[in-house]
């Protein structure tokens, strides 16, 4: 199975000993919170808290947006990625740092940003309001900055699986008289599906989680524009019990996404998502798999 | 929790040590003098509404003057946030409310010594861009078709007395947001994305000429009282007293009036705030 000696991952296991009393300290600095928080909810009342008109209206919304949010991320990301990866043009280190951006930009910085372009007096909203389109305030805003935000973990996830790929198998359909779009279609994109599934993953936890961007650029309305993560930020002011059960909420259903997304790296042999393209030349599927995440 | 406060004089030990030092006043707090200056030394830590930033960084000043021994650590955010912290032990002497609800909260929990002191008030303004695009003139103009009015949430102090200036008024509004502080509501006006928005009359005047303010009659029903207390977990309840008395002193008035703020509706205690044991 392991083809390189070096890269046998599972075979070396010698960690040093001091390592594991730092990594316990760094695992329980994440989930101990957590777990004082799941301490803190009030389970008589759970179900009436988490089930409140409120409540669902913002879990809805949550999911809803979300959903829309990772398909543009996808519409949107993978050409981003190929471009990036397999494309050759000035400017491309630049871009990728701009791409990236939104992953280390406080959000409340990118709602600001998103206000002076789509706002109404914003660098597109003034023509987009000629064209009587109005994005301030509605649920679009919501899409808007989500999919500012998670754009870039699809990105980095499927530039990354892009360029361990190889184009190789690429090049082999192309001798063969593939045109661009079918080798596209029908060899890269099945090869580098667990890259971009789990970036789509990603992508949907990341837009889940929005809050500083959303609550700067479009506001905060009931069912229009208040996701969960406004909804709690806002029952935390008078009832903080309300708040308590939607975070658990909103935990459950990230670590739930995160734990489905990130199943593959741990099993480096056995690609996630069952695309073995070429049976017989497996290195470069194998490390495909393995190395495509992290 | 409670190994929270047992660590925190260990950790303010060194500050207020330095501050004695530097001030070089005696490390032991003495009587308060007729003339308002005290002996007393130390840090004292004021927690402290977000809107009240101004005025009390000024009155803080005011404060080390005249007691050349304090050091005053202000922090400064939501009253409901600050509530949380001081109910989660976090190390205030005196605690300045944009509500009598919240400071009912800190009250009830039994953390205040003696009794909230109403020392402000503050009303509702309609604010505008300045060159206010949608012509409001009046509260009535709010509710006009198209309109894009911006308040707060009613779990929120100004989103309550915003619910409360609506029904004065009988008028019904549908704002396009509504957002979970005062702060948030500004923005929106200050950025053109809303057409008008309720805010504090304080809100109005700290945003120089961004917003135009235009007050309404009904705001009169729907005034916000400011109350102040000290915290009965104190380590300094003689320089926690002298703070107060200099807010709700003449000169603390003045300072707060040219910022905006109205007189307390009463001369002592906010209703709900005055339940402290």
């Amino acid at each position: 199975m392991n083809t390189g000696l070096r890269r046998s991952t599972g075979a070396y296991a010698g960690i040093p000993f001091w390592i594991y009393p730092i990594a316990a300290a760094g695992a329980l600095l994440v989930m101990l919170p957590l777990a004082a928080m799941a301490a803190r909810v009030n389970w008589a009342n759970f179900v009436p808290l988490v089930t409140s008109q409120s409540s669902l209206d913002a879990l809805g919304l949550s999911l809803r947006t979300s959903a829309v949010s990772t398909v543009l991320c996808i519409v949107l990301g993978v050409p981003l990625a190929l471009v990036l990866a397999r494309g050759s043009f000035p400017g491309q280190r630049l871009l990728r740092s701009f791409v990236l951006l939104p992953l280390v930009l406080p959000p409340v910085v990118g709602g600001i940003a998103l206000l002076y372009t789509f706002g109404r007096q914003g660098l597109l909203g003034r023509s987009l309001e000629v064209l009587g389109i109005q994005i301030a305030f509605s649920t679009a805003a919501v899409v808007i900055a989500q999919t500012f935000v998670a754009l870039p973990f699809l990105v980095v996830s499927l530039e990354g699986t892009l360029r361990t790929t190889g184009s190789r198998y690429e090049a082999v359909a192309a001798t063969l008289g593939a045109k661009p779009a079918t080798v596209l279609r029908r060899v890269t994109l099945p090869l580098v599906l667990p890259g971009l599934a789990s970036g789509a993953v990603l992508s949907f936890a990341r837009s889940l989680g929005e809050f500083g961007a959303t609550l700067t650029f479009a506001g905060s309305l009931q069912g229009v524009t208040r996701t969960l993560p406004l909804e709690i930020y806002l029952q935390r002011e008078t009832d903080a019990d309300s708040a308590v059960a939607l975070s658990l909420v909103l935990v459950a259903v990230a670590v739930t996404v995160v734990s489905v997304s990130h199943r593959g790296p741990r099993r480096p042999a056995a690609p996630p998502f069952g695309s073995r393209p070429v049976p017989g030349e497996r290195t470069t599927a194998e490390s495909a798999a393995g190395g495509d995440v992290r | 929790m409670k190994a929270a406060r047992a660590l925190l004089p260990a950790l303010l030990a060194p500050v207020m040590v330095a501050a004695g030092l530097s001030g070089c006043a005696p490390a032991s707090p003495g009587a308060a003098a007729s003339d308002g200056t005290s002996r007393a030394s130390g840090t004292l830590t004021v927690f402290a509404a977000a809107s009240l930033k101004g005025t009390f960084t000024r009155l803080a000043g005011e404060f080390e003057r005249r007691h050349p021994g304090a050091t005053v650590m202000l922090n400064f955010a939501g009253s409901s946030d600050l509530a949380t912290q001081i109910s989660q032990g976090a190390p205030a002497d005196v605690f300045a409310s944009a509500d009598t609800r919240t400071m009912g909260r800190v009250s009830d929990a039994g953390l205040l010594r003696g009794q909230a002191t109403g020392f402000a008030s503050n009303v509702l303004e309609i604010a505008v861009p300045p060159d206010n695009p949608a012509s409001v003139s009046s509260f009535g103009d709010l509710s006009r078709q198209g309109m894009k009015v911006v308040v707060c949430a009613s779990q929120v102090p100004c989103g309550a007395a915003a619910e409360t200036a609506e029904r004065e008024a009988g008028v019904a509004l549908t704002p396009v947001s509504e957002e979970s502080s005062v702060a948030d509501v500004l923005g929106k006006v200050v950025s053109g994305e809303a057409d008008a928005g309720l805010v504090y009359a304080t809100d109005v005047k700290s945003a120089g000429g961004k917003v135009r303010g235009i007050p309404f009659p009904q705001a009169r029903k729907a005034v916000v009282t400011y109350p102040i207390a000290a915290i009965a977990e104190s380590r300094q309840q003689e320089l926690a007293d002298a703070f107060i008395a200099l807010v709700t002193s003449n000169e603390g008035q003045q300072t707060l009036q040219d910022a905006g703020f109205g007189a307390p509706p009463s001369a002592s205690a906010g209703p709900e705030g005055s339940s402290g044991q």
